[in-house]
């Protein structure tokens, strides 16, 4: 065997490098040396963040382990804004993890989430099911072991439950799926499957399909697989569900990108174009339409990243390197804004336990910096320019377009008026904080300097990752050499 | 490079005021910074103007190259083989007159929230909400022009949310949701005119190119330029998508009532006419009865709502739908007088309300009631500001002399002219019929106007506590004499007026290329 191929994995090895010295620092470390741990392992996961952004290691584009596993400049990009959101959700839950119930449990979980990591990585690299498969349970299971982090918190374990058991249950359907798929071409190869299935269409395939887009869209929250995603992300601790709702989901999409352009790319217009349609509609409209009800801020960034997760879908339509582009900058975009907004969510809740959208009114008179990341993250995530939001949302839908049917205008049509229901209750959200007039329940408070920093990152990242336009034109370049289409 | 161009101050000068009010610590620092730079712009538009009428040779021949565009740059922002997405700034008579309406509405909005509350906050959206009209006014590229369009209208909702009174909350989101609801068709429109109008396989957003390329197929200009045209039309408060803008107006603060109704909703007028009209005219021909019969309905519509209103605010939203409905329905007439009249009346529209909201606010600010039942002879109490009251509705009703009269004037001969050519070239007399009916407007915006003037300014005084109150302040003079001067000049001069709007586009152009598909 040619060990040098390992070096094609340099972001994982890195990754699990990472996590040994996490691992044994946790372990090791004499108890007074411990206090460091959440600063070590956000400096150490920095670094590497940092380090990933080098060219040795988005310049690669290889298959590795005979051609089990891939690598190209696209794939380390995707891998590289999975990791600013990492790094972002790690700086936010120090606060956190740092609480009586929960501090001599944090090695627990940096490494948990390391792992999740890991396997995310595995999925999105994956060019064979079974190291997909891999990777899918690895980073489904450790997740909802962190799901129940908050021990004395009975949510916090009903939530687990919830996960654990659709997440098995999704797995299973999948792998379902898998036996159809291997019936079918006699191989477990994404390429040969391709080569396998051919062009025609036929009720084996859609069958197959249908049970592989049911078994990630649970990972993705896709309606109808969506029904857990409000349950979990309210009982988990808000840095799991942030972690949730941003990371896990954005790693899904691409990785659901590759399975169906690699496999099933061949039989697009004859089996799977009107299920993805399908798809798209019912998980925008009815994320939004749920979401408009809800009063408690993390069910309604639940729902509200259910829809989000239809608008990235809209990136596979095209099947073009334009979509991949405006998939994978809209996941960047997503990440920081999504992540503004759980950001002043956890400053708030950490600091006086509240998380209703009515404890929210008036915020602007006490809080004022809070609620105005809290605006930015809502306009970004509604699509208003000049925040990042709005050049995502466009890039998508022109990306979307580019395909040319007149079906195509109707889904982005459809897409578009959902975006005025979105409108509609993100601005409520402004509404409390800004307009609403009762004297505010939450009291004047200096939020940690980790939040603060945190917030900074995702508040610039909101505001200058849509002007700044070298981004989106790097992500392109990449995209158009990914040699996935 | 960016800043050798001079159109590129208009959004870098409200840019440094956004700062400069960030920075103020006081209402004085606010106040200056705001005054300072709305001059500054109302400055830069007069210079332009002056180019613009003595062009140098070197900006001529520049402009011959560009279709007649001066000040034509272009920078690239997002890559060529993807999106192709420029910065392309261009200004021809039409944007400049709207440059020049906005830094005047600018300018007296800012003594007209003199003393307003948070006045911080304030004047951050309301320069944010500028810089969204200055660059849209600017740019002549789809997406950029699309981008600041957008950002013109957001900072509407807490504008209204947080300063406005009455039913304010309602009115914020149903504005603000049915405004971005125009604005999903207009995406849609754009995103379809980018990939169907490319004569070569390389999609470009750039007005002028597209134009030039003229290769939008038929059957594409029916379904985009209703989408456009809709999504545009939505700003300008086309009926039967008007409902915004009565209760946003009622319940928006003074200045931003001027504002909107003085600039914002002229930029669905303006993109009317400079991109759904002017890159599909083929559609914008063959189409026009259906909008000329919904614009036809929200200038009689409008007029007749406005006189069964009591509250002032509500009175002249409903004008405003009726002179902004003047506008699109003079545009679709496709005829060089009647267009000409349209971009008239937008100035004089524009001048004439952000006058009466101005009014409005002062006189509201002072007795606390707009409802015209429970005022009267305001004439004896505060005589300045019920005169320039008269001015204003004068104006509006087409006293020659003001600007009204020339606006409107020049609309309805170029549209009868128009009816007329169409009736004898056997093309049906709907454009005829519908002429006649929008001049009725007239009487009744005489209705209207008159039983304000009569109810509010003459009769009895319906309340003994008004007649404490006192006359306009410094600042308050200041800002309606500004506007009346403005108005004034249009009524006296229309001709320099027209020369400055007419020859921009042609609109022969349109009949033109009409003609030769």
């Amino acid at each position: 065997m040619d060990y040098s191929q390992f070096l094609l994995m340099k972001q994982e090895i890195a990754l699990l490098v990472v996590f040994l010295l996490v691992f044994l620092y946790d372990t090791f470390a004499p108890k007074k040396a411990l206090g460091a741990l959440s600063g070590i392992t956000c400096a150490l996961f920095g670094i590497y963040t940092i380090a990933g952004f080098c060219t040795c290691v988005t310049g690669v584009s290889d298959t590795a382990f005979a051609g089990m596993y891939a690598t190209s400049p696209i794939i380390a990009m995707i891998k590289n804004v999975l990791n600013v959101g990492v790094l972002i959700v790690l700086i936010q839950s120090v606060k956190w993890v740092n609480n009586d119930s929960t501090v001599v449990r944090r090695g627990e979980f940096y490494e948990l989430l390391l792992v999740t990591l890991f396997g995310m990585y595995l999925m999105i690299s994956a060019r064979h099911f079974l190291l997909f498969v891999i990777g899918l349970e690895s980073a489904s299971l450790p997740l909802a072991a962190m799901v129940a982090f908050d021990k004395k918190r009975y949510e916090s374990h009903e939530a687990s439950i919830k996960y654990i058991l659709t997440a098995v249950f999704s797995s299973a359907i999948f792998m379902m799926g898998l036996s159809f798929v291997y019936g079918l071409s006699g191989s477990l190869y994404f390429s040969e499957i391709y080569g396998a299935i051919g062009s025609v269409s036929s009720p084996m395939i859609i069958c197959a399909l249908a049970f592989v887009i049911a078994g990630v869209g649970f990972k993705l929250s896709l309606v109808p697989f969506h029904l857990w995603t409000a349950d979990v992300y309210q009982g988990a601790p808000t840095p799991v569900t942030s972690y949730l709702s941003v990371i896990s989901k954005g790693s899904a999409a691409f990785a659901f990108l590759v399975i169906l352009v690699q496999c099933f790319g061949a039989v697009y217009e004859d089996a799977w174009e009107w299920m993805l349609y399908a798809l798209i509609i019912l998980t925008i409209t009815i994320g939004n339409l749920f979401a408009i009800r809800q009063r408690n801020m993390k069910r309604f960034l639940a729902f509200s990243s259910v829809s989000q997760a239809g608008y990235i879908m809209l990136g596979i339509v095209g099947m073009n390197a334009m979509g991949l582009a405006a998939m994978v900058y809209y996941i960047l975009v997503y990440v920081f804004s999504n992540l503004a907004a759980f950001g002043v969510i956890q400053a708030i809740e950490n600091n006086t336990g509240k998380v209703d959208m009515d404890d929210y009114r008036g915020l602007s008179k006490t809080n004022p910096k809070l609620s105005f990341a809290m605006m930015l993250a809502m306009f970004s995530l509604a699509g208003i320019p000049p925040f990042a939001g709005f050049f995502s949302k466009f890039f998508i839908f022109t990306a979307a377009i580019n395909q040319g049917s007149i079906a195509i205008y109707v889904l982005v049509l459809i897409a578009l008026i959902n975006t005025i229901i979105s409108l509609y209750y993100y601005l409520l959200v402004v509404k409390a904080m800004y307009i609403s007039d009762e004297p505010s329940t939450i009291e004047r408070f200096k939020s940690s300097c980790t939040d603060r920093v945190g917030l900074i990152i995702t508040v610039a990242g909101i505001i200058f990752l849509g002007i700044v336009s070298v981004v989106y034109n790097h992500i392109l370049t990449l995209a158009e050499r990914s040699g996935l289409f | 490079m960016l800043f050798d161009n001079i159109l590129i101050y208009f959004v870098l000068i409200p840019l440094v005021m956004l700062g400069g009010v960030a920075l103020s610590r006081n209402i004085k620092q606010i106040r200056a910074v705001a005054v300072i730079g709305s001059t500054a712009l109302i400055a830069l538009s007069v210079y332009l103007i002056y180019q613009w009428l003595n062009p140098t040779p070197e900006a001529a021949e520049l402009a011959a190259a560009h279709d007649g565009m001066y000040h034509y740059a272009s920078w690239k922002w997002f890559s060529a083989q993807g999106l192709n997405i420029n910065l392309t700034v261009g200004v021809d008579g039409v944007s400049i007159a709207m440059l020049l309406l906005s830094s005047i509405i600018l300018f007296t909005g800012s003594f007209a929230s003199w003393t307003i509350a948070q006045p911080k906050a304030f004047f951050l959206w309301l320069i944010l909400l500028s810089t969204g009209v200055f660059g849209f006014f600017i740019t002549i590229d789809l997406f950029t022009m699309f981008m600041f369009y957008e950002v013109a209208l957001i900072p509407m909702y807490l504008l209204i949310g947080v300063w406005g009174s009455g039913n304010k909350n309602y009115s914020a989101m149903k504005l603000t949701l049915m405004l971005m609801g125009g604005s999903a068709f207009l995406m849609l429109g754009l995103i379809g005119i980018y990939y169907h109008s490319s004569a070569d396989g390389q999609y470009t957003w750039n007005l002028l190119e597209i134009a030039n390329n003229n290769a939008i197929s038929t059957g594409w200009q029916y379904f985009l330029f209703p989408m456009t045209f809709v999504g545009f039309g939505v700003l300008g408060a086309m009926f039967p998508f008007h409902t915004w803008s009565p209760d946003g107006h009622a319940s928006a603060p003074t200045a931003v009532s001027m504002l909107h109704a003085g600039v914002l909703m002229k930029l669905g007028g303006y993109g009317c006419f400079r991109v759904a009209m002017y890159l599909m005219p083929q559609a914008a021909n063959d189409l026009a009865w259906i909008f000329l019969i919904l614009t036809g309905i929200s200038v009689v519509y409008g007029a007749f709502s406005a006189c069964v209103q009591t509250d002032l605010k509500y009175i002249n939203a409903y004008s405003s739908v009726s002179h902004c409905g003047l506008v699109l329905f003079a545009i679709l007439m496709i005829n060089t007088t009647a267009m000409t009249g349209a971009i008239m009346q937008m100035l004089s529209h524009g001048l004439m309300t952000a006058l009466f909201f101005a009014l409005i606010g002062m006189i509201y600010g002072r007795t606390h009631t707009r409802d015209i039942t429970k005022m009267g002879g305001l004439m004896k109490i505060m005589p300045y500001l019920a005169v320039c009251y008269v001015i204003a509705g004068m104006a509006s009703l087409g006293l020659p002399g003001l600007s009204g009269f020339v606006a409107e004037m020049t609309i309805f001969v170029g549209s009868f002219q128009q009816g007329m050519a169409d009736y004898l070239a056997g093309g049906g007399s709907l454009r005829l019929v519908f002429t006649i009916i929008a001049c009725c407007s007239i009487v009744i915006t005489a209705v209207y106007i008159l039983r304000v003037v009569g109810k509010l300014l003459f009769g009895p005084v319906q309340d003994k506590h008004h007649l404490e109150l006192t006359d306009a302040t410094w600042w308050e003079r200041l800002s309606t004499a500004t506007l009346i001067v403005c108005v004034a000049a249009i009524g006296c001069f229309p001709n320099f007026f027209e020369n400055l709007i007419r020859g921009t586009f042609d609109p022969e152009i349109f009949r033109a290329i009409a003609m030769n598909f």
